[in-house]
């Protein structure tokens, strides 16, 4: 069922949300545009893509997982007490919401990441059509309608109004906590604005990335090739690509030393690390070539390999912005997918 | 950057390379963008010829590439420096880091590089292409037309502040003497100190607590040449891939800036390259504005053979006691 309200209504149904759960939303702060959790004075700001994506809400940079205390000679193990509140997130884009449902292949599956699986059972996504898409995105690429997005519940902007569609339950049970703010309404002005959306979307100045020649099973046409080490020679090995990708879900686990104790914690690792993956015998990809191979073969390739052909790349364009040399995903598949003679 | 100084730099450069001078070229080429510079070898002239560029996004320091570029076979480089970048590369020469000989430099004008998150910024929109005409540019964007911007109001910061127009080194010059600049960059730094001790925290908090710990800052920084960084050594025991606090965050920062401290040609790159818009140049420039007002005015990469105020001792040095509280005022 659909609802409908005025764009200035959108502060007041947000405020009702919060009365109901922990409302994150993007929200910009001293030039960067983030997910925040609203409070009083907080602004949503529609500027895509976010700095960061709403990933980090589900599979937090770092968090706890256990304490080791010594004392004499006895040692105390103890489990951190978890956040086990419902929360929702507003302004997640269709890239984003296409992202979580990659991560949940991963951690979803057996075995179980509890952490991640009890906020996604948590977590409520409010997800919204991308009326003005960036300059930089390339959803299209891998198969996403950025003008109707996955999500709880889906929103729409059409003109002065925010339309909105539970998809799920929990999305149905949120939204009629509103219903006061919002009229009933039919689907008719979403007809036009998604075709405006996808219209725009076909216009964008990466619409022409192609995924084609990559998915599952094309690892030898693309492993050995020498392009790696021209691609890679720009890259600086910093973390950024991975630390922005909102599909990047490669960690690490440390322990911190407190002095008198242990605390265990999991923080996210980039395979552009020189010490990712070390093991006891060194370390699998010991050249910058060979860990910028990895990282995008991973998304064009061993992803779909082991996901049923689903692309590891959302094209949400983040690195495409923060890349600080520009050797970024679309350099690579236009590198690659091209015409392999003239660049190799 | 004018397509005539773009054509003079890479004709030049191809010549070099055809007549074996050289055997590669370190420039750059377009990525998938107008506004996108892709920092790139080039082994044949016809390559550099067709793909090799030279404009107000070509802002990334190709210092630092040498010292891996040269250590891949005995071939001679060429490298396009602008002047800031020499000050960078001569400090890599004062330090061991790239054997000169090796490379040679043609030195490029410059007259301040374009930021694009700064244009972004002015016109509020996406931005698809950027043109250049005198001190005028015209911005396409997606949803509000063609916008026109003072180029000069949208440089890096490190260029709107250029230190020196003079290229501190070079074999070969592709423009006319420039010259060191009235730079007033350390303008914000003397606002940071006019705080009190808490504003400032506050302002370094509320900063640093954007810090992803990507070390985009660290891995572009030219004064960053150790084989192994600490915290990337996993039995250092602070190794840490994550920011656990904004305390930790802090501390990563300010060692590293205390690292570089002496060495530090405040290149800038630290602060381009973040992608959370921290200006981290400002813990360098305080340290540079501090050795200038204890030891006298110096500057990092000036020279290749110098010695710096951190590491020479002389009789008449400060006593460390005088800049104790607060630092140097």
């Amino acid at each position: 069922m659909m609802r409908v309200c005025q764009t200035s209504a959108l502060p007041a149904l947000l405020a009702r949300f919060a009365e109901q759960m922990a409302v994150y939303l993007p929200a910009e702060e001293d030039g960067c545009v983030r997910f925040s959790r609203l409070a009083e004075g907080t602004v949503y700001c529609d500027r895509i893509p976010t700095a960061t994506s709403p990933k980090g809400l589900f599979f937090p940079q770092s968090e706890d997982l256990m304490t080791f205390h010594v004392q004499g000679k006895s040692i105390d193990i103890a489990d951190i007490p978890r956040e086990n509140e419902p929360f929702a997130v507003f302004g997640v884009r269709a890239c984003d919401v296409h992202a979580l449902s990659l991560l949940d292949r991963v951690f979803l599956s057996d075995p179980v990441d509890t952490y991640y699986a009890a906020r996604r059972q948590n977590g409520v996504l409010i997800t919204m059509a991308c009326d003005r898409p960036a300059a930089t995105c390339f959803c299209g690429t891998f198969g996403i309608d950025a003008a109707s997005p996955d999500g709880d519940i889906v929103c729409t902007l059409a003109g002065d109004n925010y339309y909105f569609e539970a998809k799920t339950d929990k999305g149905a049970h949120l939204l009629a906590c509103a219903d006061s703010l919002t009229c009933e309404a039919d689907t008719d002005a979403l007809t036009q604005v998604q075709h405006t959306i996808r219209t725009r979307l076909a216009a964008l100045p990466l619409s022409d990335v192609s995924a084609d020649a990559f998915g599952a099973g094309n690892t030898a046409t693309y492993f050995d090739l020498p392009v790696w080490d021209r691609l890679s020679s720009a890259c600086l090995g910093c973390g950024t690509c991975t630390f922005v990708c909102p599909t990047c879900q490669c960690y690490d686990i440390r322990d911190y030393d407190t002095g008198h104790g242990v605390i265990r914690f999991r923080c996210w690792d980039s395979c552009m690390y020189s010490d990712f993956t070390k093991m006891s015998a060194g370390q699998p990809r010991t050249t910058k070539a060979a860990r910028f191979r990895q990282r995008f073969l991973h998304k064009l390739v061993y992803f779909p390999d082991n996901n049923d052909g689903v692309f590891g790349c959302v094209g949400c364009g983040r690195c495409v912005k923060h890349c600080p040399v520009s050797a970024h995903i679309v350099t690579v598949m236009r590198t690659l997918g091209g015409d392999r003679d003239a660049t190799v | 950057m004018p397509t005539v100084i773009r054509d003079a730099i890479i004709d030049r450069a191809c010549a070099l390379l055809q007549n074996g001078t050289v055997n590669r070229v370190y420039g750059w080429r377009q990525g998938a963008f107008p506004f996108e510079a892709v920092p790139t070898v080039f082994a044949d002239a016809a390559a550099l010829q067709a793909e090799g560029i030279y404009d107000d996004f070509c802002a990334a320091n190709l210092s630092k590439y040498l010292i891996s570029e040269i250590k891949r076979d005995t071939a001679r480089i060429l490298a396009f420096l602008k002047p800031c970048d020499t000050y960078s590369f001569n400090q890599l020469l004062a330090e061991h880091r790239i054997d000169r000989e090796r490379v040679y430099i043609l030195a490029v004008p410059c007259d301040g590089m374009v930021d694009i998150h700064r244009v972004r910024t002015a016109v509020g929109g996406e931005v698809t292409d950027v043109m250049r005409q005198g001190d005028t540019l015209t911005v396409t964007t997606l949803y509000d037309g063609t916008v026109t911007l003072d180029r000069t109001k949208v440089l890096y910061e490190r260029c709107a502040h250029c230190k020196s127009r003079r290229h501190a080194v070079y074999d070969e010059r592709i423009s006319d003497e420039g010259a060191v600049c009235d730079s007033h960059r350390f303008d914000e730094v003397e606002a940071l100190e006019a705080l009190t001790p808490d504003e400032r925290y506050a302002f370094w908090q509320r900063e640093l607590s954007r810090c992803i710990r990507c070390n985009a800052c660290r891995d572009v920084c030219p004064a960053c040449t150790c084989e192994q960084c600490i915290f990337d050594n996993p039995a250092s025991g602070v190794a840490h891939k994550a920011p656990s606090d904004t305390f930790e965050e802090q501390m990563f920062h300010i060692i590293r800036a205390f690292h570089v401290a002496g060495r530090c040609t405040d290149c800038g790159e630290c602060s381009r390259v973040c992608p959370q818009h921290i200006p981290l140049h400002l813990l360098n420039r305080k340290c540079i504005h501090d050795i200038d007002r204890l030891y006298g005015p110096y500057q990092a990469g000036d020279t290749a053979d110098g010695r710096s105020p951190l590491t020479a001792f002389t009789k008449e040095d400060a006593d460390p006691s005088d800049g104790a509280k607060g630092g140097c005022r």
